[in-house]
């Protein structure tokens, strides 16, 4: 019987290295194809693998919600749940639920259709910053810095067939640095932060669009409204990126529940992938 | 180690420590393929899932 089963799509840095570290502490670890799962509503939990826990790794949103969904019914215990896969995938919900807990996030309005969005915009002004409700990596998110290419860029998104694309979701334009924070948070624990700067020509901080990482110093504000945002959210393992507001100080903008930390390990003085493992093992000693 | 791509034909090469899921790109037609198995030196590829809108962290 595997102690710990990594559920992925797509093995990259991250699930290689938790899975050879797992293997140097004597686990027994697993790493399973999420696309080749199959199960129904009479599936048990003995007709599945038995691991203890499973760690959710998968890179698209749905495939982990809802395979995550699916292992809980048998009973089983995924890191991170699904009730926390549903609230990080999805922008619309994170930031309703930093509102509601009055952790500092940028003013963000919601509008369901172009038309009402079209409206909303000339009530709010400009810059502000578009992003698509579901999705990563930076896609889709662009300035709006007025009503032109406001305009353009409505015009291709509604091209788009996604319903999804139907929402709108429209912050802000924070004043910052050319840099984010990003903090991995573990069962409520601050374990490192870093800086993400942008590349040169790049407005956005995302490694994956060629930003750099070093490391971020954790002062008392920033180790106060991590530790807020992951209560808030559900624990787990989590990313909680942020942004130096020259205004109003810290504000988070987002929270991953698939924290990719090949960048911050570069930098970061704690083993990342060991701060996971040590996690997971609190589990199987239950 | 070396595999011959499914597209083209060319010769692709693997890292030792390749493990299966890993995704591997052809130098020359720019295709990629994951691993679906390996056992000493035999290597099964297939395409890639492309990736998605919902894709990423
Ligand atoms: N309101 C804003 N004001 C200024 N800059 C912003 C704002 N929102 C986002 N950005 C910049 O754009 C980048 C991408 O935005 P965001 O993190 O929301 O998108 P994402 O696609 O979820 O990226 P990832 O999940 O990889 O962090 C941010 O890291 C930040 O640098």
């Amino acid at each position: 019987m595997d102690e710990i089963s990594i559920l992925y799509d797509k093995i990259r840095y991250e699930e290689k290295s938790l899975h050879e570290k797992a293997i140097k502490r004597g686990l027994k670890v697993s790493l399973l194809d999420a696309k080749n799962i199959s199960l129904n509503t009479s599936s048990k939990h003995s007709d599945f693998n038995q691991s203890r826990v499973f760690l959710q790794r998968c890179l698209s949103h749905y495939r982990s919600l809802y395979l995550t969904t699916c292992l809980e019914f048998l009973g089983l215990n995924v890191i991170n749940s699904s009730s926390i896969i549903d609230t990080c995938g999805n922008k619309l919900k994170t930031s309703l639920k930093l509102a509601q807990n009055n952790i500092p996030t940028p003013k963000t309005h919601f509008a369901f259709s172009v038309e009402g969005f079209k409206e909303l915009l000339t009530e709010i002004g400009y810059p502000k910053v578009l992003k698509p409700i579901v999705g990563s990596w930076g896609r889709g998110v662009f300035p709006l810095r007025n009503q032109e290419l406001a305009n353009m860029i409505l015009e291709i998104r509604e091209e788009d067939t996604n319903p999804l694309s139907r929402i709108y979701y429209v912050q802000e334009m924070i004043k910052r640095p050319p840099r984010d924070i990003r903090c991995i948070v573990i069962g409520n624990k601050l374990i490192t932060s870093v800086y993400r700067y942008s590349a040169d020509d790049e407005w956005r901080t995302n490694v994956a669009r060629g930003g750099r990482t070093e490391i971020a110093p954790i002062t008392k504000e920033l180790e106060d409204i991590v530790i807020k945002t992951s209560e808030a959210i559900g624990g787990g393992i989590l990313g909680v990126d942020l942004m130096e507001d020259l205004d109003n100080g810290l504000v988070v903008h987002e929270v991953n529940n698939n924290v990719e930390f090949r960048g911050a390990s570069l930098v970061s003085h704690v083993d990342i992938a060991d701060a996971i493992l040590d996690y997971l093992e609190t589990f199987l000693k239950r | 180690m070396k595999i011959e791509c499914n597209d083209c034909g060319a010769d692709i090469n693997l890292p030792e420590d390749a493990i299966v899921g890993e995704i591997v790109t052809c130098p020359d037609c720019g295709g990629d393929f994951e691993i679906v198995s390996k056992s000493g030196d035999k290597v099964e590829l297939k395409p890639a899932e492309t990736v998605g809108e919902d894709w990423g962290q």
